[in-house]
């Protein structure tokens, strides 16, 4: 708890206030030493990655480690590329990162819309069934469903990754259903009387006021799309149709303790997520915390 | 549409049945009957190959006797119970952090919740080179501060907490989630606070927590259920080759959910996963009313909050 008290005592106008100014500069310089101190156990993890993925084995496999190779090689980015299909990989993912978000816009604000802003008597309750579903594991459902696009013969395919963000995603449509909330009716009433139809209100009233909750719930809908890796490990089989996480999955089956190559895999297949974050960066952040508070 | 203003409460519910409709037919398909199957399936033994034969409790009652099935839902009780305080403490602790006025917050913000959109599969083999004995920077920061340094992925006691340390990467989520909430606190009560004279764990515990107490609510609902269901960081911690996750030296890292998949698409004994998922649900279920239910006595809902 040393870490909260150091907070605490910002903004305390203690009686002791005027202190020398050496005192205050060493209350800063300890503030801003704490929250770098915290970024970097965040971080460093990244750096060790990248630092291994840039080593020859010799740097590698020496103690103590170090983070700056005393050789840099791009020989391990090399064998990646010679070993797996790179682009395809990445390709595949991006289909269905896309199918998912493509299909949650298209269903998930809809049923946002029914929850919030249409008066109706099932209301609440699928609010309720909405949350309820939430809790439930996907254990229970993940072996009927199997079975199910078995059944149909549509596992491996992509099929089953991307379907059931057509019919709408729990979490998001709660957190939609929360934005919509605060959009004022006035604005739909008068809408309303002048006769435009609920699905021109929805349209053209609001989902462009809901845009930056539509944006947070893409970025999120495309993060755990691009992030997945018990469905892919599920339902694909070929290689050819393997997503990043399996194929780092499948290299590291195959090429085992390899550090080198293991890592320069792990740097590729995070680049793509770190440039999504850098330019959405606010509706990440902004988004993690408008949802978590009801 | 009619021009008229929408009136009749039958109208108005077909409207709302209407809009709901994506939800209500996947709601359908991929979670109403799924759920009706697998309770079927559960009292059936089921290879995939042959029709499932009827077999009764037979599945609840091997369950009983499965040594595996204890250890792991003994390693995944063990996980819950580290993981969720630890989680909910250091995210309260680096909230704290994260609110001070200090330059550059948005980028250490930014920082913190990098790992979590990182594919998880990433992340597993990056812990394990970091977990590395001989070679990772753990142990080597271990060794500076004069502590013991274990074979985190070697030795049955050091492989669940290895688990956890891999998860507590991924808490820049709820960090965020708790500065939103420390944000919200209003400032007349730490000022009246300061003139009562209370130090900083008297604000904090008489002002703070009580305040933040919903959200801690459901960040330790959230992530009691996440652990529960843990599957892809031991998975991976353990992995071997592809399609195969040895569970850690004595199974000491296998966990609930990665005994339910190995049985489900490994042994293809589809039954008696089918009913694991099922006690793995009613635990969910029961746990969570439990917290529900004790959180009557800590959690205060302020009288301006919905």
């Amino acid at each position: 708890m040393a870490l909260t008290a150091t907070e605490s005592r910002i903004g305390a106008a203690s009686p002791r206030r005027r202190r020398p100014t050496a005192r205050r500069a060493a209350r800063t310089a300890l503030r801003h030493v704490s929250v770098w101190a915290l970024a970097l156990l965040f971080v460093f993890p990244f750096l060790s990655m990248l630092s291994t993925a840039f080593k020859l084995p010799d740097d590698i496999f020496s103690a103590p480690p170090s983070l700056w190779p005393t050789e840099w090689t791009l020989e391990n980015f090399a064998a990646v590329f010679d070993e797996i299909p790179f682009w395809q990989y990445l390709w595949n993912t991006l289909v269905i990162a896309g199918l998912s978000v493509l299909g949650m816009l298209i269903s998930s604000p809809l049923v946002a819309y029914s929850l919030s802003k249409i008066g109706w008597r099932g209301q609440r309750p699928l609010l309720v069934i909405v949350m309820a579903t939430m809790m439930l594991p996907p254990q229970v459902t993940m072996i009927p469903l199997f079975l199910m696009w078995n059944g149909l013969g549509a596992t491996n395919s992509i099929i089953p990754l991307v379907a059931p963000a057509f019919f709408g995603t729990p979490f998001l449509i709660f957190m939609l259903r929360q934005f919509l909330t605060s959009v004022p009716n006035e604005l739909l009433q008068a809408a309303r009387i002048d006769g435009a139809s609920e699905l021109r209100i929805y349209w053209s009233i609001v989902l462009p006021q809901a845009r930056p909750a539509l944006i947070t719930a893409a970025i999120f809908q495309f993060v755990w799309a691009w992030t997945d890796f018990l469905n892919p490990l599920i339902y694909l089989n070929d290689a050819s149709k393997y997503t990043l996480s399996i194929g780092l999955y499948s290299f590291f089956g195959e090429r085992n303790l390899e550090w080198g190559p293991l890592m320069a895999a792990s740097v590729l297949f995070t680049v793509p997520a770190l440039v999504l974050f850098v330019f959405f960066q606010r509706y990440f952040i902004g988004g993690v915390g408008a949802g978590a508070l009801k | 549409m009619a021009a008229t203003a929408p009136r009749g409460a039958r109208r108005q519910t077909l409207r709302g049945l209407a809009f709901a409709s994506p939800f209500l037919i996947g709601a359908a398909v991929f979670i109403v009957w799924p759920v009706l199957a697998s309770a079927v399936y559960s009292f059936t033994d089921f290879n995939l190959f042959q029709p499932p034969s009827w077999v009764g409790l037979d599945n609840y009652a091997r369950m009983m006797q499965d040594d595996t099935f204890w250890k792991a839902l003994w390693n995944t009780l063990f996980l819950t119970v580290t993981g969720v305080p630890l989680t909910i403490l250091i995210s309260i602790a680096g909230a704290h952090l994260l609110n001070l006025p200090v330059r550059g917050q948005p980028l250490y913000r930014a920082l913190v919740y990098l790992p979590t959109i990182v594919p998880v599969v990433v992340g597993g083999y990056l812990w394990r080179w970091l977990l590395n004995t001989q070679y990772g920077f753990v142990n080597y920061f271990l060794g500076i501060l004069h502590l013991p340094q274990p074979e985190w992925l070697e030795q049955p006691q050091w492989g669940k907490p290895a688990i956890v340390l891999m998860c507590l990467w991924t808490i820049g989520g709820t960090m965020i989630i708790y500065l939103a909430a420390i944000k919200d606190v209003p400032a007349e009560l730490y000022e009246a606070a300061e003139l009562d004279g209370a130090r900083w764990f008297a604000r904090f515990r008489y002002i703070t927590w009580p305040t933040i107490s919903p959200v801690t609510l459901f960040q330790i609902i959230v992530t009691v259920i996440a652990y529960l269901q843990i599957f892809t960081q031991p998975y991976l911690l353990t992995q071997t080759r592809l399609n195969e996750a040895s569970g850690g030296p004595g199974q000491s890292m296998i966990s609930y959910a990665m005994y339910l998949y190995q049985n489900a698409f490994v042994f293809l004994k589809m039954g008696y996963a089918s009913a694991m998922a099922w006690v793995l649900f009613l635990l969910t279920l029961a746990i969570t009313l439990v917290l529900l239910w004790s959180s009557k006595k800590w959690v205060h809902y302020g009288s301006d909050r919905d």
